[in-house]
């Protein structure tokens, strides 16, 4: 029997699902070797659990998707997040910083009507993750190595170095050297193949804090590029923003002003 | 061999026809998004004449320099490096059989490349780049292909940048073996000697005659000059010991605090050669592709073995470069793993200075 594959959304912008149908031919492929039996997103067939490997899309921002996550993970033999959002809680985790209450009244015409919670937190802040895949929107070719190893039953491997060296590598002028942009290069996990310095722009950050960095020589860095208090904090806290590492080193700037 | 020849700046674009027709991919320093690195050249107007580099630790800027100077910039990002040893190779291709499986390398076919405007320090970094790769019997193909067929026209220094130490580790600003021709640049022309059966040749079919004693006296003395004016040095007496002893010295953790392991001073060292082996495995499972890419001892998962990291902290890291670079290379392949060409100071976004680094780990040696 294939393996049952499941494709799970919680609060989310849907583009790193969108990645499985990017993938074209290699989409094709993976139905050949697993089954792909709950993926709203592609199909209208939608079976109950178990799975074999279950992708969760989204961060947990209401108080139904904080139960329904804990049911996913009661039918999955592997749980593999997908995309800063599952990772790091996503752009929406703003509302950790500010006042939940406040944006529903301005937003929602019948406030009532809205069961949110006032955080928005990642996945394994309420489950047990076999497997984190970063990015925003996390890369396809990732997706399918992450995909082609749990098939095979290995432990996936992703580079969890800096953008530096994907940029080295590719040529890329260094923005921060040549043009004292600002980049969180330096900080952020490779994996988009350094997309933005490539363009001549700094990193963003999509894929979340490197496994190694340094936030208060980085935070520094910032400081003698003229990038001061609210715009060195919000370049922090942007789509991985409530990631430990980059959620305290924008605490520490947000305070020191 | 050594009979210097002068040479027009204009019999540069003739050199350079004349390496196309021979089969060269010819390749030189061309400007690009702020920086320099070799890239394909049709003539010296792709070259970056009259512009000059200005470089200090974490910065780097192009800017006009004088007219009609040929090699006006010290160097990019951008040495030797990534044109032998490739950042990203694919090295095996394995697919799945009826029974088992057939593993195919993967050869590399490029044409020979002839580089035009080569420092001193990088041929060095070159000549201990070929003492990883070409070792005895252990010669790395796809390495050794590139390298057998290359013609190098190196460009002696006539400036240096702030951020160079090459007389330091006794690698320029002249160069002096690892090239086919050789230039000086002066304002009139060039002053170029060969280095190489296949130089001499060269310096024939450009019809080049010899130098008068006054061109070989002028470039001589922007040389000594160069070297007279160097922006960095560093004091290499006994640097082995000095490194091993003071392996708990405080000031490791010091720069650790600066060193954002972000891996960019090895990415640009011409000599890091640190790399990881990956499968890239098709989604159907039949065929895999094993690629090389360049790693750093700054990363993580570098120092990762089964259950355990060797170097959890940056300054086991940062000290595990240094101590490398500096002194258990010369154990390791004879010779420092340091050209003194500047790089890792300018492309380091923190700005550290190794050379300062050496510098207060001698001067606060034994008071750990």
């Amino acid at each position: 029997m294939k393996p049952r594959v499941a494709v799970f959304k919680f609060a989310s912008c849907d583009g790193c699902q969108l990645q499985f149908l990017n993938a074209g031919d290699e989409l094709l492929k993976l139905a050949g070797q697993a089954d792909i039996v709950y993926f709203p997103e592609a199909r209208g067939r939608a079976l109950a659990g178990p799975y074999d490997l279950a992708f969760v899309e989204g961060s947990v921002t209401t108080p139904a998707d904080a139960r329904r996550i804990i049911e996913v993970r009661e039918e999955s033999r592997y749980l593999v997040t997908i995309g800063a959002c599952a990772a790091a809680g996503g752009i929406q985790a703003l509302r950790n910083w500010a006042d939940i209450e406040q944006y529903r009244r301005a937003v929602y015409p019948s406030p009532e009507f809205i069961s949110t919670l006032s955080t928005s937190t990642p996945i394994s802040e309420h489950v047990r993750v076999d497997f984190e895949i970063w990015g925003c929107p996390i890369d396809k070719t990732q997706l399918l190595a992450v995909t082609r190893s749990l098939l095979f039953g290995a432990q996936p491997v992703l580079p969890g170095h800096s953008v530096c060296i994907e940029c080295k590598r590719s040529g890329n002028a260094c923005v921060i050297v040549t043009r004292g942009e600002p980049c969180l290069g330096p900080v952020t996990r490779a994996g988009c193949g350094a997309l933005c310095p490539a363009m001549n722009r700094g990193c963003y950050g999509c894929f979340g804090p490197a496994d190694a960095h340094n936030m208060e020589s980085f935070a520094a860095l910032l400081a003698d590029q003229g990038v001061r208090g609210d715009d060195a904090m919000r370049r922090l806290r942007g789509i991985n923003g409530y990631v430990r590492p980059w959620r305290e080193s924008a605490d520490a700037l947000a305070a020191k002003k | 061999m050594n009979e210097a020849t002068r040479m027009p700046k204009a019999a540069l674009d003739n050199l350079i026809a004349i390496l196309g027709r021979e089969g060269y991919r010819v390749m030189g320093p061309v400007a690009r998004d702020g920086t320099v690195a070799f890239d394909e050249i049709r003539s010296a107007a792709d070259l970056p004449v009259g512009i000059r580099d200005a470089q200090e630790a974490g910065r780097y800027r192009l800017a006009p320099g004088i007219d009609g100077e040929i090699f006006g910039v010290v160097n990019g990002a951008g040495s030797l490096k990534p044109h032998f040893f490739a950042p990203a190779e694919p090295l095996l291709e394995i697919r799945r059989e009826r029974r088992g499986f057939k593993a195919n390398e993967i050869a590399s076919a490029a044409p020979p490349h002839a580089f035009i405007g080569v420092r001193a320090c990088d041929l060095a970094a070159l000549a201990i780049q070929d003492r990883i790769f070409l070792h005895d019997r252990f010669r790395d193909a796809h390495y050794e292909l590139r390298r057998k067929d290359a013609f190098f026209v190196a460009v002696d220094c006539t400036r240096s940048a702030p951020t160079c130490f090459c007389v330091s580790m006794k690698t320029g600003p002249r160069a002096t073996a690892g090239f086919d021709l050789a230039l000086t640049e002066l304002p009139g022309g060039f002053v170029a000697r060969p280095g190489s059966p296949a130089g001499e040749a060269m310096i024939v079919k450009l019809g080049l005659s010899a130098a008068g004693g006054a061109d070989e006296a002028a470039a001589r003395a922007l040389i000594d000059e160069c070297a007279r004016g160097m922006g960095r040095r560093m004091d290499t007496a006994d640097l082995p010991r000095l490194l091993y002893d003071e392996a708990e010295n405080p000031r490791w953790r010091e720069v650790a605090a600066r060193c954002l392991s972000c891996a960019n001073c090895t990415m640009v060292c011409p000599t890091c050669f640190c790399h990881t082996v990956i499968d890239q495995t098709e989604i159907d499972g039949n065929m895999s592709r094993r690629v090389r890419k360049w790693d750093s001892c700054f990363s993580l998962e570098h120092a990762h073995i089964h259950g355990i990291n060797l170097r959890p902290k940056i300054h086991d890291r940062y000290r595990q470069w240094l101590t490398h670079k500096l002194a258990s290379w010369i154990d390791q392949f004879g010779s420092s793993g340091c050209v003194g060409c500047g790089r890792c100071i300018t492309w380091c976004p923190a700005g550290i200075d190794l050379t300062e680094e050496v510098a207060a780990i001698r001067a606060s040696a034994g008071k750990g």
